[in-house]
């Protein structure tokens, strides 16, 4: 599919001689000794991202590594010294101030980190702001204006204003003026990063339910790798003005590029990001159905290293996991499912981080199915424990992934 | 004394008031009839409407906008005003402050946002403005005499000179204050350059223009005290005349009429700048 957001070979450099700084980064000289030797100092180096509709694109790094700076690239808050950006096929760097205005003010909203709200108008007013500088008249701006303060949760706080919310409740304005223009792309900011960790999670989620009413594409800005794991369905991380690796949140994890990258993963609880599919087994498990022998059940099951089956239904649906011990109990000729044993299985998509307490109420191995109920693989106890012990060594930055 | 040398900058100054007088006539008359026709309309405005209704109307916005403490104040301030037999000149000098001031701002107001847009035009007109606020006002009244005469208008001329550096100043230091990221916002969202200003940059920077516009109006009421050296008529011209006569009585009447009208019109265009605190 077509990337909604298309960046190509962007740089930008501050200081005295953008110009020459731009050659000197051609010629493979590092950021300190163009800045040492020109004054200049290299925001964003040769970045290259395709954003897809739809995704929320979260950009991560270091304070000074150049993703606030991006941002503001992709809707020419500042002017690229070189390179295309892109948006549904429009470049954005060679647009005429006009049709600029126009992209700024239909397709591509904002929200700050400081949350940049004005003091001195009511919270509707606030929301109804892009609304008013694009030139919709006031009954029409302040009823869109109402409803997207109704998807954040502010209906009640129309007439209030800002200072007397709570930083919360401020951004939450800041999120509602964003969604009043009904853009496509919302350019966030660090735009949860000075909240209270609780205040932060709560907006996180209400992003994503956000995103589940009315999907947009969504590039946020971020340098808290748990928060990028959160709501991200793929991270770019950056380290001195480039993009040092992009990739979903367990790829990131799973193959950290560098150093640098997995540095972040110090004090990130990853148990979020895998999922019961990442850490199953799902080649050496025998699959049954309901009238299987025991005795062919035992024969199977002595072909693979485990000592557990499962039985399933003409669709595939898992029913039970049977044991090998208690296969014994039987004669060769009685069906399997005499002594399966009937648990709850739980879905592909379940994180990592629910299972332990499923393992410790269950008396054999986690069945893992697909959306329809079909049978995917089991999570034995001896996998969990691996998994779990691999994520407390990554999180502790000196894993062996 | 040889080798004694001498700049005679007096003398250019001079040289050119007399190029000025010589050529620019038409334009000093276009000033003076605008300036007088300023002037006399508010002072014939305030004085046809009855003193007990503009007394009244003063109290009302100290009990409304300031506090009713304030609004007592007023009434026994204005009282004094008028048992001193000072209502007339006390108008005369309202009248010339409100015309000074409007017209310092209508040219301020512009000038500092002009020199918020650009460093350039701060770093020229910065040294223009401690010029005009650190030469003693005294020296104003030379020229303004020299062009126009004696009378209101060469005192209302002098008064917008010495009041205007406030309102530059802190139009163009609110403007620049205006955080980062709420400027990205109006742009983010669309604002073209007048938009930027007069929905975002204007708006944010109004208490610091506030600011700027209370210290106009109280230089301008000292100012229009001095400038009835020139004539300029008012309660300057009670003080003035009290210092002919060393008549302490008659000064004092004259200097306190300036300190309750200084105080009532501070507090006043105080309140106003902290608007929505006191509404709300």
């Amino acid at each position: 599919m077509e990337p909604i957001i298309r960046v190509r070979e962007l740089y930008k450099v501050f200081g005295p001689n953008p110009q020459e700084g731009l050659r000197l980064i051609e010629d493979g000289l590092d950021k300190d000794t163009i800045f040492e030797r020109t004054g200049n100092t290299v925001g964003v180096k040769d970045c290259n991202l395709d954003i897809a509709e739809g995704e929320i694109f979260v950009v991560m790094g270091l304070s000074g590594s150049g993703k606030s700076t991006l941002v503001r690239l992709l809707n020419r808050l500042i002017e690229p010294t070189a390179g295309t950006v892109e948006v549904r096929g429009r470049d954005v760097t060679r647009m005429s101030q006009r049709d600029l205005i126009r992209l700024r003010s239909e397709d591509l909203a904002m929200v700050f980190q400081s949350f940049a709200l004005m003091p001195h108008k009511t919270v509707i007013d606030n929301a109804a702001l892009g609304l008013e500088i694009a030139g919709v008249g006031r009954t029409r701006r302040r009823e869109r204006a109402q409803e997207a303060l109704e998807q954040v949760g502010l209906k009640a706080h129309a007439r209030s204003y800002p200072d007397e919310l709570s930083g919360g409740m401020q951004q939450r304005v800041g999120l509602a003026r964003a969604l009043a223009t009904d853009p496509s792309i919302m350019l966030m900011d660090e735009a949860f990063s000075a909240l209270d960790p609780l205040i932060r999670t709560e907006m996180q989620d209400r992003l994503l339910d956000l995103q589940r009413e009315h999907r947009r594409t969504v590039v946020f800005i971020s340098h808290d790798l748990d928060e990028a794991i959160r709501i991200g369905d793929r991270i770019a991380i950056m380290q001195g003005g480039e993009v040092v690796q992009v990739g979903t949140p367990k790829e990131i994890i799973t193959h950290p590029a560098n150093e640098y990258v997995r540095s972040f993963f110090h004090g990130v609880d990853i148990t979020q990001v895998f999922q019961a599919c990442d850490i199953m087994d799902s080649e050496n498990i025998p699959v049954l159905d309901a009238d299987t022998t025991a005795g062919e059940a035992r024969n199977r099951i002595a072909h693979v290293p485990g000592n557990e089956a499962v039985i399933v239904d003409a669709g595939g649906r898992f029913q039970s996991v049977v044991q090998a011990k208690r296969l014994g109990e039987l004669t060769l000729d009685r069906a399997a499912s005499e002594v399966a044993v009937e648990v709850e299985a739980v879905p592909e998509d379940t994180a990592l981080a629910d299972l332990p307490r499923r393992a410790a109420q269950s008396p054999v191995s986690i069945p893992v199915v697909d959306g329809e109920g079909r049978f995917r693989g089991l999570v034995t106890l001896q996998r969990l424990v691996e998994a779990l012990d691999r994520s407390r060594n990554a999180a502790a930055a000196n894993g062996d992934y | 004394m040889e080798g004694r040398i001498n700049i005679p900058v007096g003398d250019w100054i001079e040289n050119g008031v007399d190029w000025i007088l010589d050529n620019l006539e038409p334009a000093l008359d276009g000033i003076a009839w605008f300036l007088g026709l300023l002037t006399n309309s508010f002072e014939g405005a305030l004085l046809a409407i009855p003193a007990w209704l503009l007394v009244l109307v003063l109290v009302g916005l100290s009990w409304w906008r300031v506090s009713w403490r304030f609004g007592i104040f007023a009434i026994v301030a204005l009282g004094l005003i008028l048992g001193m037999d000072l209502w007339e000149p006390t108008i005369k000098t309202l009248s010339l402050v409100l015309a000074a001031t409007a017209v310092a701002l209508a040219i301020g107001m512009p000038v500092g946002v002009a020199m918020a847009r650009s460093d350039w035009l701060e770093a020229s007109i910065r040294p223009v403005l401690d010029l005009m606020q650190t030469m003693p006002p005294f020296v104003y009244l030379i020229p303004a005499a020299i062009f126009f005469g004696l009378g209101t208008v060469p005192g209302a001329i002098a008064t917008v000179v010495f009041c205007m550096p406030p309102v530059v100043r802190l139009t163009n230091l609110g403007i620049r204050q205006v955080n980062r990221e709420q400027i990205e916002a109006g742009l983010a969202f669309g604002c073209n350059r007048r938009q930027l200003l007069t929905k975002i940059q204007l708006p944010l920077a109004m208490p610091s223009i506030m600011a700027g516009i209370n210290q106009t109006i109280m230089l301008a009421l000292s100012m229009v005290v001095i400038a009835s050296m020139i004539g300029a008529g008012g309660l300057g011209n009670t003080v003035l005349t009290g210092i002919q006569r060393l008549d302490v009585g008659l000064g004092f009447e004259g200097g306190l009429g300036v300190v309750i009208l200084a105080i009532l019109l501070d507090r006043i265009t105080q309140s106003v700048g902290l608007r929505r605190k006191a509404s709300s």
